[in-house]
């Protein structure tokens, strides 16, 4: 018996040291987690270099409570000035100089897909992609590089379900940019719709060169269609809203996630012609009254105030960076003392229905070997010319 | 005369063993470096020597990049056969721009070429073209491997690959410019009436060196893609076309030396100024421009002209 015990002892003693062994790859170590970045922070996407900033300001947070698991982040972010080349070399100078453990938040679509390709061949995670492209959800093909925000065609199914829902006998007009970003919500839409596709009576697109998009406007409005879905970046959406106005069209709107801006984008459009306006959310919005006596919304506040005074309180982007840092806080708690790429992408892969504060209640990042998709579920909201009011349940995802 | 062929084989030397003494990625930096130097010689014929501005010499970097990018991807041309495709379509582009910009003097040449600038990425989105061009998405191409199992890494064999070219089209550009083609275009700048008295066909010639400038820019371009191993509208915006401006005024204008020191300057500084501010870094590079241009009135190469010059008349 007591033979036993002390062999069992033994055998204790044996394998705790294997369960604790720490495992490193390049960017870890006792006291520090590097990680990569690059962001528009000149150029003509600068408005978006805020989210760099943010996060930035997160992780000093982060630091100053202790780290994660002890460890320090060093977070390294270069401007790339929304030029791909420069992403490029500013990912090659992140991994191959400044040896990051991995890469997180990079941002833009062009730039991301230039170094798709070079990531995934050196294995050095591609980690919470900023861009809603639909592409970024491959495990297959693309295993080290995942998104975070919902995307593209995710959202547009919802518009599509809901249009469905509300007004089956719908006659709907599409507006949307000629690129990858409008054509990806366009394929949701259509995928949406399934066997209801004859439902779109017109689709227009425009180009970002283009002055205005007046004359599509007056194209739609010729339809006769009574639902309009505005797929178009801020400044058209808000010509959009305002053209479609004045004419005197008023079809059921629905405004996708990337221009719900009220100070950017409804303000100019005219708040009164904006009135009725549908679109999605799965943030908290910053100036949104019903998050002003909000837990998560007061600290995201304090945390502004204390470690990124620059920044501004009532942009959307800085929240976005605050909620992408509690994100990837969770994954590499998860990692533990094992700190190797494979497991930060497993860890990564390995997300089950966590809970950040500041999206919206009922909004759960939830990942899985097969889904690299962490934010998929959503929620309506409508336009009551002040301020967007969520409605009915949370949508998509599981 | 000898020493200067001295030095530039010590350049070449060190320029060899370069790849073997820095990591990959500062291997990666320097073949930029030599683009841009392709580049920025291209622009400083039809600048610096002819004295045309050109506000648009992106367009035809990204014509050239697009030539390889859609080559090698659709085509299935191996990455060195592009560069002569990628300049013949570039010469004959910007033949053919040169004969009516022509008409064209100084600031009207300028606008005429930025307008050239402004349009060439939303031209390559244009969806008409997209089958070829990928649209907005862009291409992305493989990069090539060293070939016959030499002892070089993908980025030291590019680097070579590119050094290679590089002398080529210096000594080429060189060989040009010193004779009678050089003080033709030269005197046209200086006085266009007089060069056309003592028989120099200005059209003919104005036109030649804008074809041969597209041509150097466009073998850039594809050796730029090949390099980036990616092309998309975004990477060829109307900022390209003007730092190569500042890189031929910063490193000297009519001077062949000037486009090496004008790469250096358009590939590391705006790093060193992204390093010393984050919030503002095109304010610094801004005060390092006007740091140059102050100092160096003609330019690094001039500076330099100067410094050895004085060295040898005690």
């Amino acid at each position: 018996m007591k033979l036993r015990f002390l062999i069992g002892l033994l055998a204790a003693s044996l394998a705790h040291p294997v369960l604790a062994q720490k495992k490193y790859d390049p960017g870890a170590s006792d006291t520090e987690i590097r990680i990569g970045n690059t962001n528009p922070y000149s150029g003509p996407a600068s408005a978006y270099g805020t989210i760099g900033k943010s996060i930035a300001a997160y992780f000093k947070m982060v630091n100053d409570q202790g780290g994660i698991n002890g460890r320090k982040i060093n977070f390294i972010s270069y401007d790339d000035g929304y030029s791909p080349p420069r992403t490029v070399e500013m990912a090659r100078k992140l991994v191959e100089q400044d040896q990051v453990l991995f890469m997180f938040q990079t941002l833009g679509t062009p730039s991301n897909t230039a170094i798709h390709k070079y990531m995934n061949m050196k294995k050095v995670p591609q980690m919470m992609v900023a861009t809603g492209a639909t592409k970024w959800n491959d495990p297959k093909g693309n295993p080290w590089t995942m998104g975070w925000q919902p995307n593209y065609q995710g959202e547009a199914q919802i518009y599509a379900q809901h249009i469905i829902k509300s007004k089956p006998d719908a006659k709907i007009a599409v507006l949307y940019q000629n690129d990858d970003y409008g054509k990806d919500y366009l394929k949701g839409l259509h995928d949406g719709l399934g066997a209801k596709k004859s439902m779109i009576v017109k689709e227009v697109s425009y180009e970002v060169s283009d002055p205005t998009v007046d004359s599509q406007i007056v194209q739609l409005a010729a339809s006769g269609a009574d639902v309009f879905v505005n797929i178009t970046t801020p400044k058209f959406a808000a010509q959009a809203i305002r053209k479609a106005y004045d004419i005197g069209w008023k079809p059921v709107q629905y405004l996708n996630n990337v221009s719900i801006g009220v100070g950017s984008v409804l303000t100019p459009a005219g708040l009164e012609k904006s009135v009725g306006l549908l679109t999605v959310a799965y943030l908290k919005e910053p100036n949104d009254k019903q998050f002003e006596n909000d837990a998560a919304m007061t600290q995201w506040r304090e945390f502004m105030k204390k470690y990124y005074p620059d920044g501004s309180l009532i942009d959307n982007l800085n929240v976005y960076g605050y909620s992408v840092g509690q994100t990837i806080a969770q994954v590499l708690k998860q990692c533990g003392d094992n700190l190797t790429r494979e497991n930060v992408m497993r860890q990564a892969a390995n997300i089950k229905r966590y809970r950040v504060d500041t999206l919206l209640p009922g909004v759960l990042v939830d990942t899985g070997a097969d889904d690299f998709a962490p934010i998929e579920s959503v929620q309506l909201q409508r336009f009551n010319g002040k301020e967007w009011i969520r409605f009915g349940e949370v949508m998509g995802g599981r | 005369m000898k020493r200067n062929i001295f030095l530039i084989f010590l350049l070449l030397a060190v320029a060899c063993a370069l790849p073997f003494l820095v990591s990959n990625y500062r291997t990666f930096q320097l073949t930029l470096v030599l683009v841009y130097a392709i580049a920025l010689l291209g622009l400083n014929i039809l600048t610096g020597y002819s004295g045309q501005i050109s506000l648009g010499h992106g367009a035809f970097y990204a014509l050239g990049a697009y030539c390889a990018a859609i080559l090698m991807d659709k085509a299935g041309v191996p990455y060195w056969a592009t560069l002569p495709a990628a300049g013949a379509v570039c010469f004959v582009a910007g033949f053919l721009f040169g004969l009516p910009a022509l008409r064209l003097e100084g600031l009207y040449l300028a606008l005429a070429t930025f307008a050239l600038g402004v349009a060439m990425p939303q031209l390559l989105k244009y969806h008409h073209l997209e089958k070829w061009t990928g649209g907005v998405q862009g291409i992305v191409i493989p990069k090539p491997e060293a070939p016959l199992g030499l002892p070089v890494n993908a980025d030291q064999w590019l680097y070579f690959f590119t050094l290679f070219v590089t002398l080529v089209m210096f000594v080429l550009g060189w060989n040009l410019l010193r004779g009678r083609v050089g003080r033709a275009l030269t005197a046209i700048r200086d006085h266009a009436i007089a060069a056309e008295a003592m028989g120099v066909h200005n059209a003919l010639y104005k036109s030649t060196a804008f074809g041969v400038s597209a041509l150097y820019t466009g073998v850039a371009g594809a050796l730029g893609a090949i390099a980036v191993q990616f092309v998309a509208p975004d990477s060829f915006n109307i900022f390209l076309s003007i730092v190569f401006l500042v890189g031929i005024v910063v490193g000297g204008l009519a001077s062949i030396s000037g486009a090496l020191y004008g790469a250096l300057f358009i590939q590391f500084v705006p790093n060193i100024a992204d390093e010393i501010s984050k919030a503002a870094p095109w304010a610094v590079f801004g005060i390092f421009m006007i740091g140059f241009v102050y100092l160096m009135p003609t330019g690094v190469a001039g500076a330099v002209r100067l410094l050895l010059a004085r060295r040898r008349t005690p």
